[in-house]
């Protein structure tokens, strides 16, 4: 499982837009609990944490799950805690993706802060099947089920939002603004 | 065009005159908090990013309170990351274990006042909103960037009204009125918005009680939770406040996205079934279920008023012998007051175990986790799978009082069933 989770800082595509990858399907109301159960909450390294991501809505989540894999969920996914070692988990497991009808408040944010990429679109969370073949493209939103053959528009983010997508995650933007200011 | 209160704090502290629903903002921050399991990650990102100059020592509070003291060796060693930062920083607000958690021990210590924008790295931070107050809960990204600038951007909310009408039924008290609320709109019924909670029915409640209801704001997806500071407030805060305040108010004209109106004369007891908060029965519709475990405490409802209305259910009864029962005070004045009072002697002579304040077993931590197929009865907030413990384990989510009441019979129970059998001295 090490050698696989090693492979998660990089891409395994050129370009860092394109994602590429196996859905796997859950349903509404995915806690952080279930992202990554309170007892493992004793490191903050993602990648010890992504041996145990997702097992509480799913056991054998860590096992069959590969890197560049997508999440596909319901409504509300990642309600619950504030901890962000629910996407540090994802991340930590290598997988490329979140796609949801919607997303907690907290794990919304969480994930762009540390640069998790994350869709909203009701439309291809209720359509993709587990197992289907996704490529997105991430600049613009766009999901391709190649199993389907269908095409899904995601929702854009806010000018405010995207900023902090382009500068790479929150702390380089504070940095920026710290900078700025002295 | 008139504004909430939440409106009203947040532009204030953004340097506006008003702020709009949907705008973004960079507001300025009053207090920040983070925890033993969150400052790691905090402190980790401050790191990484070559940030050493927080921005204000006084500021920001470190509190001891998911996994201390120690569950194990790895939580010490988390524990320690935080203590050596609280060290190195100069930290005032440091909170060693046994303190207390946050959301009850913040609002006890008069650290967070009307007015207030408060940022914290729990969910559960919307808490201190029952104080008139703008609180949420952040990830620790969020955290890092607020102890880096003092700053936190924030979408301005879009605010729902919900408003309790009537006097509810003996025993019911912010829980209900909190789990009522959650089992109408569901788990995601207020996402990302500011839930604003009026009515004779708050009112009529202490502080705690509502403390109890801003809690639980996050279990519907809101990203805070408002009480409009009033005189209970006030006189809560007399020797309390650590700092001066300001009291918002709505305006009579504010824009609500959604108003509910509710009549909670005679409401009885209410319950969140297993596995999520929005599975509302009342009390008697679960009546009979049986029970492994029962847990009185969290920050939800871990505050004084809370063991007092358990030591009175329980006085002179025994915890029934099919179940273990938890009593965990929420912070150490609650404990101290509870010795003081005789409140710890009653749960001891009804073979409770009281253990020191901790978050413990509320996220399945320690102190009591649960087995598979084991079913809890919780004063805590969240009832998720496996929340407490093992995936097939069950937890049902109540107040003080049903808790109590369910321990002593082994079952889900009415709290006027055990009252009426109590010895008179007792029942007084």
């Amino acid at each position: 499982m090490r050698s696989r989770a090693k492979q998660l800082p990089r891409q395994r595509h050129k370009d860092k837009h394109m994602i590429k990858g196996t859905a796997h399907k859950f349903g509404d109301n995915v806690d952080t609990d279930q992202i990554i159960p309170a007892q493992y909450l004793v490191t903050t390294d993602a990648i010890e944490l992504g041996k145990h991501c997702m097992e509480l809505a799913d056991e054998n989540f860590p096992k069959k799950a590969k890197a560049g894999d997508v999440i596909v969920a319901g409504t509300n996914f990642g309600c619950g805690s504030s901890r962000e070692h629910a996407p540090l988990a994802i991340k930590g497991m290598g997988l490329s993706l979140v796609i949801a009808k919607s997303f907690a408040r907290i794990f919304f944010r969480n994930s762009i802060n540390i640069g998790l990429p994350i869709l909203e679109c009701s439309e291809a969370a209720e359509q993709i099947k587990s197992g289907d073949q996704l490529e997105v493209d991430l600049s613009k939103g766009l999901i391709r089920n190649l199993t389907q053959g269908k095409t899904y528009q995601a929702q854009a983010f806010p000018p405010f939002m995207q900023q902090i997508v382009d500068a790479g995650g929150l702390m380089p933007y504070v940095k920026k603004r710290l900078a700025a200011k002295s | 065009m008139g504004q909430t209160a939440v409106e009203k704090i947040l532009a204030a502290h953004a340097g506006k005159k008003s702020v709009e629903p949907g705008e973004f903002i960079m507001a300025k921050v009053d207090l920040a908090m983070a925890n033993d399991v969150t400052a790691p990650v905090s402190i980790k990102v401050l790191k990484n990013t070559g940030i050493k100059k927080l921005w204000n020592k006084d500021r920001i509070a470190i509190v001891l309170s998911h996994f201390v003291p120690a569950k194990d060796v790895l939580s010490a060693a988390q524990a320690a990351v935080s203590r050596e930062f609280c060290r190195e920083n100069n930290i005032t607000l440091f909170f060693e274990e046994g303190k207390g958690i946050e959301h009850s021990l913040l609002p006890e210590l008069g650290l967070v006042v009307p007015g207030d924008v408060v940022i914290g790295a729990d969910s559960h931070s919307c808490t201190y909103g029952a104080m008139g107050l703008f609180s949420t809960g952040v990830g620790s990204t969020d955290l890092a960037a607020v102890m880096a600038t003092g700053e936190c951007w924030l979408k301005v909310p879009e605010s729902m009204k919900f408003n309790f009408r009537g006097k509810p039924g003996k025993w019911v008290t912010g829980k209900d009125l909190i789990l009522y609320a959650i089992g109408k709109i569901g788990v995601d019924g207020a996402l990302y918005r500011n839930m604003e909670f009026t009515g004779e029915a708050i009112r009529a409640l202490s502080v705690e009680a509502r403390l109890t209801i801003s809690n639980m704001a996050i279990e519907a997806g809101g990203k805070c939770g408002f009480i409009e500071a009033d005189e209970v407030t006030e006189t809560y805060l007399q020797y309390r406040a650590k700092r001066p305040y300001t009291i918002y108010k709505s305006d009579p004209d504010a824009k609500y996205v959604k108003t509910y109106d509710w009549d909670v004369s005679g409401m009885e007891p209410q319950v969140a079934k297993p596995s999520l908060p929005d599975k509302l029965a009342g009390v008697s519709e679960v009546a009979g279920v049986k029970v492994d475990r029962a847990f009185l405490g969290s920050c939800t409802n871990g505050r004084i008023e809370d063991l007092r209305i358990a030591a009175q259910l329980l006085k002179g009864h025994k915890v029934a012998k099919s179940v273990r029962f938890t009593v965990i005070p929420a912070n150490y004045t609650v404990y101290n007051q509870a010795l003081k009072e005789g409140l710890i002697e009653i749960f001891m002579e009804a073979e409770a175990v009281v253990a020191a304040p901790t978050c413990g077993p509320c996220l399945g931590g320690y102190m009591g986790v649960l087995a598979a197929g084991e079913v809890c009865i919780s004063s805590s907030n969240r009832n998720f799978p496996g929340r407490m413990g093992h995936r097939n384990s069950l937890v049902y989510l109540a107040n003080p009082a049903v808790v109590t009441a369910s321990a002593i019979t082994g079952c889900i129970t009415h709290p006027d069933e055990i009252a009426g059998k109590a010895a008179p001295a007792a029942a007084a």
